[in-house]
């Protein structure tokens, strides 16, 4: 039973996590079409501005900068560079590629710099754990919970109730209508891509934090788990991409934890099974749990 | 107005007679590296053709690709190798590709049913469950250390180093004789995807990617052609791995992963979408890129000689820099890939050449929306 609510507890951490990232995820496609191959690269330039800067500024002071940077990486790449194609409808496939690009570039330097080190975050929750009923958890697993909440919280109440939300709404529903409305395409588009880059920054610090060693090279590649995520929950619907983050961490999670009951499936099957879901879920409802069905008209 | 056009016919002709004696004739005078380059470049160019049918004609986004690739390259060297049936190696050849083209069809469940960014994350999912197979599925795959693939072999002449050959003072090793191999099965891609694109089945792909209603409305049976479009392109990555397997003489899991199915959706984006000549021109740009950067990286500026102290630029980085880059700018510039970059220089060059007075003002006849471009056939 203690395994059972520790894996538990994993896995709503874990979602929790997952859940920022997919989120960015979903925003950067609602409001470009792109699906966004450079976020594992702009979650680890993040974690790495974190660990370089929490010596002189203190932890906080080198997370907000961390945010603030990754959001203006993210918001220069829109503007900048992801301009091609203009508003043709092969221009979001395009675009996608050039993430990759991105992706490469930034990878490959973050990589070098970090080299086959580890890097610690400094992040003030360190090694503790706390008792919560009959298991012990981490606290920096209770943070992760927390303050994905809260911050998720926060951006669906920037949807819901600030003009912006409104605006990006709209675009995502019908871009000629929003623009006859007097929406400026451009810089809805471009602060959420910023919001995007700050929700990953965001995200790399629970990764980097105690259970896991500290910040690697690999770190990025997790945001390649938060596809699935996103995508089970319906690609246009933020609500969506949560269920489908918990979701995500808790297979992840409980396969890992009863593996020895699964060594069917071979070793590690619990970083694949995330994919087996998404595809099963697929097969059952080809949007995604919570994406509707669009009205096609010709 | 026919002479005209038999004309641009026996420009055509003679265009494609001079690329094949060029291409016939490489081997003679180029080294090992330079062919290797070639190979690969063949190979990925089959697969690119397959992924361009399936992502640009047909607009099912395919993240999938490596996993084809896979099942071609390991369903050759299982089918042809000692732990497995050890058939004739032409026979495992064929029957490689057909495990692909069924590994696709298996696939059509959620390929005819998952449509635009859904159907490109849940071929995601073949990629990493694929990956996961191929590293624990020892006795068929080798593990994480792979498996050496056994040479080609057709009516007892063998695609290996391992009989001597000369021809024209040349030694033949294996990379000469498999560049002819790699040419002749490049040019069946080339003409069997220039034929289903010409023909019926590439109008409906193209009006399924259009529109899917109107092309149902019209008489063209979604699902059927949905899935049979992954089929083919999963035929055509089959046989590409076949040919990466062949030239590698080894196949292991970590180069089946993510990173070579987003290279190949690199390959026929910055090729240009929708074009058989495109998707060959940016496999070759893809695959040929790093390999030759890393070859001559260390003698940019600013690089460091391999295996220089840490922190500073290496050749390998180098060579990642600049493809990134290279995709980027590409894309920057030419967003409709390099095939769309020809048409427009050839437009232009020759507007040029008809209607020389008024150079700049009327000079691009090509308008600025791609969407036209986009809805004209495909070559």
């Amino acid at each position: 039973m203690t395994t059972f609510l520790d894996t538990l507890f994993n896995g709503l951490a874990l979602g929790a996590v997952y859940a920022l990232v997919a989120l960015g995820f979903v925003i950067i496609f609602k409001a470009s079409g792109v699906m966004n191959f450079a976020h594992g690269s702009l979650l680890l330039l993040g974690g790495y501005l974190t660990a370089v800067l929490h010596d002189d500024l203190g932890f906080a002071g080198a997370l907000a900068v961390a945010v603030l940077v990754t959001a203006a990486v993210a918001g220069a790449m829109d503007r900048f560079l992801l301009r091609a194609g203009g508003t043709d409808p092969h221009a979001a496939h395009v675009q996608t590629i050039v993430t990759i690009g991105v992706d490469i570039v930034i990878l490959t330097d973050l990589s070098r710099r970090i080299g086959g080190d580890l890097l610690s975050l400094g992040d003030p929750w360190g090694d503790s754990v706390s008792g919560l009923g009959p298991v012990t958890v981490a606290d920096s697993r209770i943070a992760a919970i927390v303050v994905s909440t809260v911050v998720i919280a926060g951006v669906f109440a920037l949807f819901r109730y600030t003009s912006w939300g409104l605006s990006l709404r709209a675009s995502a529903e019908d871009v000629e209508a929003a623009a006859l409305m007097g929406v400026r395409l451009v810089r809805i588009r471009t602060l959420a891509w910023c919001l995007a880059g700050a929700l990953a920054a965001l995200a790399a610090v629970f990764l980097a934090a105690f259970p896991a060693p500290g910040l690697e090279r690999t770190t990025g590649q997790i945001a390649l788990k938060a596809f699935p995520a996103a995508i089970l929950g319906g690609m246009a619907s933020p609500p969506g991409a949560l269920a489908g983050s918990l979701l995500i961490g808790l297979t992840e999670a409980l396969v890992a934890g009863y593996q020895s009951d699964l060594h069917i499936l071979g070793e590690g099957f619990g970083d694949v099974a995330p994919y087996a879901v998404m595809v099963l879920v697929l097969l059952v409802r080809p949007t995604g749990l919570f994406g509707g069905k669009a009205a096609v008209r010709v | 107005m026919s002479e005209r056009l038999s004309r641009a016919r026996a420009v055509r002709l003679g265009w494609t007679f001079a690329a094949v004696t060029v291409l016939c004739a490489l081997p003679f005078y180029l080294d090992a590296f330079w062919l290797r380059i070639g190979l690969f470049s063949m190979a990925a160019a089959v697969g690119a053709v397959g992924l361009g049918l399936l992502t640009g004609t047909a607009g099912q986004l395919s993240l999938g690709h490596a996993f084809f690739l896979a099942v071609g390259a390991y369903g050759y060297v299982w089918l042809a190798g000692e732990p497995g049936p050890g058939l004739p190696t032409a026979v495992a050849a064929v029957l490689a590709v057909l495990l692909a083209g069924a590994a696709g069809g298996l696939f059509s469940p959620v390929a005819g049913r998952v449509r635009g960014i859904y159907l490109g994350v849940a071929t995601l999912a073949l990629v990493f469950l694929g990956h996961h197979v191929l590293l624990t599925a020892d006795s068929v795959t080798g593990g994480f250390n792979g498996r050496s693939v056994p040479p080609l072999e057709v009516g007892g002449f063998s695609f290996s180093s391992d009989s001597d050959l000369t021809l024209l003072g040349v030694p033949f090793g294996a990379e000469e004789r498999l560049w002819y191999l790699g040419l002749a099965l490049f040019a069946v891609t080339w003409f069997t995807a220039c034929g289903l694109l010409r023909g019926r089945p590439g109008r409906a792909l193209v009006a399924l990617r259009d529109s899917e209603t109107a092309a149902a409305v019209m008489g063209v049976d979604v699902s059927r052609y949905r899935s049979a479009a992954f089929v083919v392109s999963s035929m055509y990555a089959g046989l590409a791995g076949v040919m990466l397997a062949l030239a590698f003489r080894r196949v292991v899991p970590d180069y089946f992963g993510l990173v070579l199915s987003v290279d190949y959706l690199a390959m026929i984006v910055i090729g240009g979408l929708g074009s058989v000549a495109g998707a060959t021109a940016g496999a070759v740009f893809v695959t040929a890129l790093p390999l030759l950067m890393t070859r001559y990286a260390d003698q940019l500026p600013l690089v460091a000689a391999p295996g220089t102290t840490d922190g500073a630029v290496g050749p390998t980085e180098a060579a990642r820099y600049l493809y990134g880059a290279a995709i980027v700018l590409t894309l920057l510039f030419a967003p409709d890939g390099l095939h769309g970059l020809v048409r427009r220089l050839r437009a232009r060059l020759r507007h040029r050449l008809t209607a020389p007075p008024p150079a700049d003002t009327a000079s691009p006849s090509q308008p600025p929306t791609s969407a036209v471009r986009a809805k004209e056939p495909t070559p």
